[in-house]
């Protein structure tokens, strides 16, 4: 136990600051108003669906919990059922044996809901593209709110898509 | 040669690891599949080809390895009755293989004792092959319903868990049906296939460089592992040879790789215990890897860096003094966690028995890599097809016999401690000539290539095609997931559900890698 506290002691707070908005990410047709943005404030819940990514956004999302990111500390935090969750974040192209569960998924959130696709895929199809097993990017199956680009994008690029979403427009 | 038969004619292929090839009929496959099992081989690998285009029907190849090396069968099979004895009885790892080779191709194993589709769901119907030169995609869409018979477990209160596609963490989409009386698990039956996207059809229609960028993402997790799988399978076809630097530097990439993903495994481990500060330290160490990797190479993960021919970044010198510091931190850093979890009761509780795969069943089931090593399956390609520049460094395996999770964690902290050490060598061997890849644009016809690599999680594989014009006709990459997932559902029996998560990130298998 003396070594574990020790530890935490030395290591002490690695947390950055989180990035500012980009409305560059912003997808034209945000379906969301002002007032029901703010209702989100600092108490943001997220369901992570992989809908046939290759696995490397995942890294970065897991990425985005480690201490230099800290996403909890900014009230966000990954939770384990559609149902609990504001805001779903998409990675991959989405395969077409995902369809199915991404649509239920998507309609087993709550409304007011949002969606941030992750990744070059989740954006535009990526390396996969469309194919016999490929939908390509995430806006052909649900609607998107914000996109992230990147192979796969870093964890602030991430962070800054999940703030995007849930800022006000200016 | 590898093994001797009569009927079989081996020609060594060129490349940087000990491999043959030869074409045997039908009905030799199954007695040289007995004869490399019984002198304790292992198949790595299975797929098919469309070579009716060639003026033959299609083909079965088969990837086997033993001491000697890598043995890659060819087995020709008529275009209107493509079947081929069954190999699953041999090799049981061999099933699943067998039907993704059906779904993909409509190559059949005959007297196959598990007939259910594999990758297919419901995005193309079941009387058309993707694979197939003639696929047509449109024609194939289908609507139905997805239809799947899991094996069912019957007796008083017997009850079943489904779990997935989507599952409650931020992991891959895949289906897992427990069969439970109380808390403990029966039997489990893994369902996947979910995150097939085309990959195989998809190599078809690109050039040797833009296949490169898909090879790395395969899975992403061994980018590195699987781009250079990629770039030795084609040298292996055009017989060039990747400058002196450019595999050290291939070296230093993928030991990077499997330092990363052991940091990040071993921060999960903890947390799946309820020990988060393993997860907070863990991934304060990872993160640091990571961004030394994007400060130095120009990408956390070190996607694209290696291409075939060679490595596509260099390493300045204030980069290897960079990559020094950052060993002997991490040295120092990993020794300390690792007293405060060899120490932790409640985590020794936790790790210890859970998950357990003895040695001879891991054997029977043909167990790789890291979870292999765990239980005794003394495999690793770096040391016994050391390519170069591992010829040179003497790796040292990490192996233990208990087979539990508590083996695995030990595993993954001897090889990080390793990788560090293998890391140091590097740095300090690489050589300073300005050469960073060989000219490797056009690939000659007809060939046959194949490169294998020791990626963090098991041995990669990548098997390589030309067509008469010399572009790529055939890619088949192959995830050591294969291997393992088949004996991660006989890990679980008789463990109780809550330590399935536990069981499961201790191997941390692929879904993407062997969905494909």
């Amino acid at each position: 136990m003396y070594q574990l506290i020790k530890q935490i002691i030395k290591t002490g707070i690695k947390t950055e600051n989180p990035p500012q908005p980009d409305e560059a990410m912003r997808v034209d047709t945000q379906r969301l108003q002002e007032d029901i943005l703010r209702l989100f404030g600092n108490a943001l819940n997220i369901r992570h669906v992989d809908a046939g990514s290759c696995n490397g956004c995942e890294l970065e999302i897991h990425a985005v919990n480690n201490a230099y990111y800290n996403i909890e500390g900014l009230g966000i935090k990954f939770v384990a059922s559609p149902r609990h969750a504001d805001m779903l974040l998409v990675t991959g192209p989405v395969s077409r044996h995902m369809v199915t569960a991404l649509k239920r998924t998507f309609d087993a959130t709550p409304e007011p809901k949002l969606v941030v696709a992750i990744g070059d895929c989740a954006c535009d199809g990526g390396i996969f593209g469309e194919s016999y097993a490929s939908c390509g990017r995430i806006a052909n199956v649900i609607p998107v709110d914000v996109v992230v680009s990147g192979c796969p994008p870093t964890p602030t690029a991430i962070l800054q898509g999940i703030l995007t979403a849930i800022s006000t427009r200016k | 040669m590898p093994i001797t038969h009569p009927n079989l004619h081996l020609t060594r292929l060129a490349g940087a690891i000990p491999a043959w090839s030869g074409e045997i009929g039908p009905d030799d496959l199954q007695p040289i599949c007995q004869n490399v099992r019984d002198g304790g081989g292992r198949l790595v690998a299975l797929w098919g080809s469309d070579t009716r285009e060639q003026g033959n029907g299609y083909a079965l190849h088969v990837s086997l390895v033993n001491e000697a090396g890598l043995i890659c069968l060819s087995v020709p099979l008529p275009a209107d009755l493509p079947g081929y004895p069954d190999i699953s009885q041999i090799f049981p790892v061999a099933n699943r293989m067998q039907r993704a080779a059906y779904d993909l191709l409509g190559i059949y194993a005959h007297e196959g004792h598990d007939h259910r589709k594999w990758l297919r769901h419901g995005a193309w119907h079941g009387g058309s092959f993707p694979l197939r030169k003639d696929f047509d995609a449109t024609q194939s869409r289908t609507d139905e319903a997805d239809a799947y018979p899991f094996v069912q477990v019957e007796g008083l209160g017997v009850h079943e868990i489904a779990v997935g596609p989507v599952h409650a963490g931020t992991i891959e989409p895949g289906h897992f049906r427990f069969s439970v009386v109380g808390e403990k698990t029966l039997r489990l039956e893994e369902r996947f296939g979910y995150t097939h996207k085309g990959i195989e059809k998809r190599f078809e229609s690109m050039s040797l460089q833009q296949g490169t960028k898909l090879a790395g993402r395969v899975s992403g997790d061994s980018t590195v592992a699987y781009a250079w799988a990629y770039a030795m399978a084609a040298e292996s076809i055009a017989a060039v040879t990747p400058p002196d630097r450019a595999v050290w530097l291939r070296a230093l990439f993928l030991e990077r790789e499997r330092i990363a993903n052991h940091l990040g495994d071993l921060g999960y481990l903890g947390n799946d215990v309820a020990l988060s500060f393993g997860f907070a330290q863990f991934w304060i160490l990872k993160e640091q890897v990571l961004r030394n990797n994007a400060a130095l190479f120009g990408h956390r993960y070190l996607m694209d860096k290696i291409i075939p021919g060679g490595v596509a970044v260099d390493l300045t010198e204030p980069g290897k003094r960079t990559l020094f510091e950052e060993c002997a931190m991490l040295e120092h850093e990993v020794r300390v966690l690792r007293g405060i979890y060899e120490e932790h009761a409640g985590v020794q509780d936790r790790f210890i028995g859970a998950g357990r795969i003895e040695p001879k069943l891991a054997a029977r089931l043909g167990l790789c890599g890291l979870a292999g090593r765990a239980s005794s399956q003394a495999w690793d390609a770096r040391v016994q097809f050391p390519c170069a520049p591992y010829d040179k460094l003497d790796v040292q395996m990490a192996t233990y016999r208990n087979g539990d999770v508590a083996a695995r964690v030990i595993v993954r902290f001897d090889e990080l401690f390793e990788s560090l050490r293998l890391q140091r060598e590097i740095l300090t061997h690489l050589t300073h000539d300005d050469i960073l890849s060989a000219p490797l644009e056009k690939l000659p016809a007809n060939g046959f290539g194949v490169g294998m690599v020791e990626g963090w999680r098991g041995e990669v594989l990548v098997a390589m095609h030309t067509d008469a014009q010399g572009n790529l006709t055939r890619v088949h990459p192959h995830d050591p997931s294969w291997q393992n997932w088949p004996v991660l559902e006989h890990a679980v029996i008789g463990n109780i559900v809550p330590d399935f998560p536990l069981i499961n990130k201790s191997f941390n298998l692929s879904y993407s890698g062997q969905d494909l």
